[in-house]
């Protein structure tokens, strides 16, 4: 199986679209490539399976290594484990769905579509990079083309919104980056730096540098998936993003920053991830709690959900904050729990706004007699979003509350019990939102002739819908493939309290 | 391969009708969807009584103890390496009891809805739903695995919330299952909290190994959790009383009860399943199925003991002073549900001692008969006058006979009057807290009084009273499907009391001999009759003696009418400060203070710019100028200070 | 015949220097600019060659230097005036206050 695949398939597929003509052409060659993207990840997920089944145990399978610039040490070094290969699928069901929804995107399709596929490439070539600066390449190559996106194909103050996104997410490209360069700059692997990451594991970074260079990366990445305070971009961006850009953004984007705050500051600086737990604990439990009570507030569905993101977002840095291998696991099944959960989410708003033309909820009403299968999408995203069990959203925050909880320390557990109480403002929001926007009487006559959901939208709905269920009735197959990652993680910061 | 082989289809025969009916049930199946979930629950209520026939007769006692069988247990989530989930099914007397009355109840409410719910649009929907909910409600009492419970629990809430907001063009209707989903899913909070707690200390989250090691005395665990404590009070306290708040939620235990009367806006089958036979009563299930546990934490179990009867006289006060039937129903419901579990807080373990214990479940059982007829009863008058409203009421006796009667039967059941099925429990109950508790005792026998007067002032006002005026056609008592199950529930509710579940449920596994004391029953059966020859004198026809009265107890009766405003309490906390003082303030430093810094952070930028931009003039002298100064300052830097 | 003391050679230069400083800085007409930056052009001239005579009278590279920079005074001359009068038709004005379209 090879990695390079994944990187090389997008870029083909966005090759392509440059060529074709006219939204039939463009639109077909996307979902023709997100389809194959689609494939090739449980392909992957096969092989992976196999792989392990024949009893290779090293961490990071399909590995390959290519020099890239000799001078500073920097190699195109590629290899995945489990929570990678988990982040892949996510990434290719949120596309193709991506894809689907935008299906009779008119104006500009074809930069649209090359945009769109073009941003999962960053996204693929991110999870799967061992090497921090190409990490850090593909990081970027997923951030600039959402400027566009949202500047040139958004709603409301999207020029603002997007100016605004761009900034933040390169304020925090920039805090990684010296998070990184301090890394590569205190390690010594036979006489010389190294950027990579599987190396800089074993090599053990100082631990004084490691305490001035962990808040650097850990907030930079954390920008990305909206930490607390850095989080202001999320609302404004989401709600001004058309629907598909949306749902990369919330579904996969954010991911990007979570998946860096384990991978990067919390697996190659152990030390300082133990020392600086309770900021982190505490600044995730404030996004936690005031995300939700914000969302309480908000009266655009966009927003609802977008503030919404930002709760849950913070049950992941919790989880890793946490620093044991069942929150851990928890994080990043919330990851992806999440990124399909809100994907969906927005997928079903983009549907409902491109019928009704508003997203304010006061306006909207009785949306179930009219439309029952969008109004039902809603409302399991909803449900989901509220953690009810059969769906991934339970499963993912019991694991963290869990593993949260073995914490003794009282912090952690009032920690852990705000982060609990906040399921129950999860539940008022989203049922306020639901309880006026789906049920209730019609308010608005012209809402009686609106027509349900077309094929692309049902099929769109339908993949991540069993993304969703099948995570919520078997978790043991999304725990199969995280927990080994979590424990090699885990051993990290394990030996790093001993060491102390 | 016996019975038990087959137990899994109990639960999972609904859960594909569920499937079957939601997918596809609009399109194909609408006409004939009740008949088809009806018969599949059929078949599994079928199973569920030939596994309680077999548990009971055949297999399930070993040297005269009832054993604790499972079946079935696969691994679903692990936390840790002892620390998982796992799906099962336990059977044991506890839990056999409940899957026969849960598929009973719920077999009948399927036939009733036949006709009650006949021409709705989203009939299959309906019965798609009521699937969902005996799945959910089967899989919760069939749980191994206290966070199997949890997550069954999290289930019977959300398919009580589309339940209840059937109607959902009602706005009403949402607004009362938006109020049941979150006042319950605030009382879960306690009861994750809890499970959290439990769960740390126990090492485990399985039932069986979290109660032998919770009461085992020699066990480190229970140590650790005892010596464990958190504001002075053990964390077994706390665990087990945030328990017991997240079973108060669901039984609408005070002061978690209000979201129960609101729930009456779904359709009135549905109150008759979910809010009044079956779900509600999970939280007396779950406290008695860790009441081994319960019994070694006497804080934990005073406070069971207290919320129950306090429930009980406060609901029972209420129901008084209603006027809409349903909720009159509905605070009846929470007053037996008060009663079940005061019972198990007066209760020890073990012989005698679990004499509490026994009659709880007693009543649980006998309960969930004469309530769902009660439920049914005023579904059918419903049916035929359209409104809830006792006032609109009155005289109906001679239109619908068969409701009349059965009606009058489970009336004299919840009244406690012999031999009607609560005569029996109640009087278990009563004895119970009779040796343990006498001012529990008092409260329960004047609750009994006051049971008796609502539940026949109800009775006399629906059917004598003054003459029937029913306008415009109507179709008399319903169909034929809507009778079979009142008639059937009406021989439940006369016979159920004779069931030995002393023989069988008790709280060691051993059969408890019981015996009625002539001479103890006496005063609550003659209070109870006081109650309902009051009635009679006030109701039964036209007069303004109950108006006189109630003018007289003015301040009281408003309060008891306004349900002590514990309504205008929740919504000003939730709105006045929920809302309010965390909501909106969170929302606006969002906006203004982090928002706003992050805007003063990109202006402050522009600023600057705006500020230095005039070097920038264009005017190639003034350019010249500043490169002419700049050589100048160089040089002398170079020069006299670098040197 | 008495040699010229380098000190007056130098005073020269550097008023003239200084001259044509001012006369840049202060003048707005942009041919008179460039025959300031002319008049600048030949102090450093003066300097050069002065301090070939006096530094090193065997070498010839500061006559060089010289001779170089009246080549390219010529050639700058050529382009300022194409630049000045291409200025003056489109803005019809050489005054250098009028050119200031090139800012923020």
């Amino acid at each position: 199986m090879n990695l390079n695949l994944l990187i090389l398939l997008p870029l083909l597929t966005a090759i392509a679209i440059m060529f074709c003509n006219g939204l039939k052409q463009v639109r077909l060659a996307a979902l023709l490539g997100s389809g194959l993207q689609l494939l090739l990840s449980f392909w992957l997920l096969y092989s992976f399976y196999q792989e392990r089944a024949a009893g290779n145990s090293t961490q990071m399978l399909f590995d390959a290594n290519y020099t890239w610039f000799t001078a500073l040490n920097i190699n195109y070094h590629i290899g995945i484990d489990g929570i990678a290969l988990a982040m892949i699928i996510l990434t290719s069901m949120v596309v193709i769905s991506a894809v689907l929804v935008s299906w009779t995107m008119e104006s500009m399709n074809k930069e649209f579509f090359f945009l769109l596929i073009f941003l999962s490439m960053g996204a693929y070539g991110f999870f799967i990079s061992l090497d921090l600066f190409t990490m850090f390449f593909f990081l970027e190559v997923a951030v600039i083309p959402k400027f566009l996106l949202i500047g040139i194909w958004g709603s409301g103050k999207k020029e603002y919104s997007a100016m605004k996104l761009a900034l933040m997410l390169m304020g925090g490209s920039a805090l990684v980056f010296v998070g990184l360069s301090g890394m590569y700059f205190n390690s010594n692997i036979d006489g010389a730096h190294s950027f990579d990451l599987v190396q800089l594991a074993s090599f053990r970074i100082p631990v004084d540098a490691q305490m001035i260079f962990f808040p650097f990366a850990f907030v930079g990445f954390g920008i990305f998936t909206a930490l607390f305070p850095f989080h202001t971009w999320v609302p404004d961006g989401h709600s001004s993003a058309p629907t598909a850009a949306s749902m990369f953004l919330a579904g996969i984007s954010m991911k990007l920053g979570g998946y860096g705050c384990l991978r990067v500051a919390t697996y190659l600086m152990p030390d300082a991830a133990h020392a600086y737990s309770g900021i982190i604990i505490l600044l995730s439990t404030i996004a936690i709690i005031y995300g939700a009570f914000a969302t309480m507030m908000q009266t655009d569905l966009k927003y609802i959900n977008a503030y919404s993101s930002i709760s849950h977002c913070g049950f992941v840095i919790l989880g890793i904050g946490m620093l044991t291998e069942t929150s851990i696991t928890g994080a990043v099944m919330q990851m992806v729990s999440h990124g399909l959960m809100t994907a969906l989410f927005f997928a079903a708003i983009g549907m409902i706004y491109s019928r009704t033309h508003t997203r304010i909820v006061a306006q909207l009403g009785g949306l179930m007699k009219v439309m029952p299968f969008i109004s039902g999408v809603f409302i399991i995203a909803g449900l989901c979003s509220l953690g009810l069990p059969g769906f991934s959203g339970f499963v993912a925050e019991m694991t963290v509350f869990m593993g949260a909880w073995q914490n003794t320390d009282a912090m952690y557990r009032l920690a852990t019990i705000l982060a609990c109480a906040s399921i129950v403002v999860t539940a008022v929001y989203i049922l306020r939102a639901a309880g006026k926007a789906v049920m209730g009487p019609i308010t608005d006559d012209h809402y009686k002739h609106l027509p349900d959901a077309t094929w692309n939208e049902k099929l769109a709905a339908g993949i991540l819908i069993s993304g969703i269920v099948v995570i919520g009735i078997v978790p043991f197959w999304l725990t199969s493939l995280i927990t080994p990652g979590a424990q090699e993680i885990i051993l990290q910061t394990g030996q790093a309290l001993m060491l102390k | 391969m016996n019975i038990y082989s087959y137990i899994a289809l109990i639960p999972l025969l609904p859960l594909a009708t569920f499937l079957l009916l939601g997918l596809f049930g609009k399109k194909y199946f609408s006409s004939i969807s009740g008949i088809l979930g009806t018969f599949t629950l059929a078949v599994s209520a079928f199973i569920s009584l030939a596994v309680a026939y077999s548990y009971f007769f055949v297999n399930g006692k070993v040297d005269g103890v009832f054993q604790q069988i499972i079946p079935l247990k696969y691994t679903w989530l692990t936390f840790s390496p002892n620390v998982s989930i796992d799906m099962g099914i336990v059977i044991d007397p506890l839990s056999v009891m409940m899957l026969v009355v849960v598929t009973f109840v719920s077999l009948m409410v399927h036939i009733f809805s036949l006709g009650y719910m006949k021409g709705e649009e989203r009939f299959a929907t309906y019965y798609a739903f009521l699937s969902l909910f005996t799945f959910s409600m089967l899989g919760l009492v069939l749980s191994t695995n206290i966070f199997q419970i949890y997550m069954f629990w999290e289930l019977v809430g959300v398919s009580s919330f589309l339940l209840i907001g059937f109607y959902f063009e009602k706005p009403s209707a949402v607004a009362a299952a938006k109020k049941a989903f979150i006042v319950t899913r605030f009382a879960d909070l306690g009861f994750l909290i809890g499970i959290l707690i439990l769960s740390f200390h126990a090492e485990t989250l399985d039932f069986q190994t979290l109660i032998s090691r919770l009461t085992d005395t020699q066990s480190t665990q229970l140590m650790g959790i005892t010596t464990a404590s958190f504001m002075g009070v053990s964390m077994l306290t706390w665990g087990l009383t945030l328990v017991f708040m997240g079973g108060a939620g669901k039984s609408a235990m005070f002061p978690l009860h209000i979201w129960l009367p609101d729930a009456m806006e779904g359709p009135t089958p549905v109150s008759a399943l979910i809010h009044a036979a079956t779900m509600v009563v999970a939280g007396v299930y779950l406290v008695a199925r860790l009441f081994p546990v319960f019994v070694f934490d006497a804080a934990a179990l005073t406070i069971v003991t207290y919320v129950g009867a306090f429930s009980a006289l406060f609901a029972a006060i209420i129901a008084c002073t209603q006027t809409d039937i349903k909720r009159v129903l509905a605070y009846s419901t929470m007053s037996q549900i008060g009663y079940m579990m005061f019972a198990l807080g007066v209760s020890g373990k073990g012989g005698e001692e679990g004499l509490g214990y026994m009659a709880s479940l007693f009543h649980l059982f006998t309960h969930a008969f004469f309530k769902s007829l009660l439920f049914l009863g005023a579904g059918a008058v419903i049916h035929l006058v359209h409104s809830n409203d006792m006032k609109d009421m009155g005289g109906l006796r001679k239109h619908m006979p068969i409701t009349h009667i059965t009606f009058l039967i489970a009336c004299l059941a919840i009244a406690g009057i012999p031999p009607f099925a609560g005569f029996f429990s109640k009087e278990e109950i009563l004895t119970a807290a009779f040796h343990s508790n006498k001012l529990i005792y008092v409260l329960a026998v004047f609750t009994s009084g006051l049971t008796a007067f609502y539940m026949f002032r109800l009775y006399f006002s629906i059917f004598w009273n003054k003459e029937a005026h029913l306008h415009g056609e109507h179709h008399g008592e319903g169909t034929l499907s809507m009778k079979i199950p009142l008639i059937i529930l009406g021989a439940c509710a006369l016979l159920a009391g004779f069931v030995p579940i002393a023989d069988w449920v008790t709280s060691d596994g051993i059969a408890l001999e019981t015996h009625i004391d002539i001479v103890f029953s006496i005063l609550p059966v003659a209070l109870a009759i006081g109650g309902i020859l009051l009635a009679l004198s006030f109701y039964k026809t036209e007069n303004s003696k109950s108006d006189k009265i109630a003018s007289s107890l003015n301040g009281f009766y408003q309060a008891a009418y306004h349900k002590f405003y514990i309504d205008e309490i929740y919504l000003f906390v939730t709105r006045k400060i929920i809302f309010n003082l965390i909501g909106r303030p969170a929302a606006w430093i969002d906006k203004n203070i982090v928002d706003g810094l992050m805007n003063k952070m990109a202006s402050g930028t522009a600023v600057i710019s705006e500020k230095i931009k005039g070097f920038q003039s264009g005017k190639t002298q003034e350019y010249a100028l500043y490169f002419f100064l700049g050589i100048i300052s160089l040089s002398a830097l170079f020069i006299y200070i670098i040197k | 015949m008495n040699e010229i003391n380098i000190t007056d050679i130098l005073l020269v230069s550097t008023a003239l220097f200084f001259v044509g400083v001012y006369g840049f800085f202060t003048r707005r007409n942009m041919i008179t600019m460039l025959m300031s930056v002319e008049l600048i052009l030949n102090s450093v001239n003066i300097n050069f060659v002065a301090f070939n005579k006096y530094l090193f009278p065997q070498n010839l590279d500061g006559i060089f230097f010289t001779i170089f920079i009246i080549t390219i005074a010529a050639a700058e001359a050529a382009v300022a005036i194409a630049i000045i009068i291409n200025m003056y038709r489109s803005h019809h004005s050489v005054d250098v206050e009028d050119a200031t379209d090139l800012k923020y």
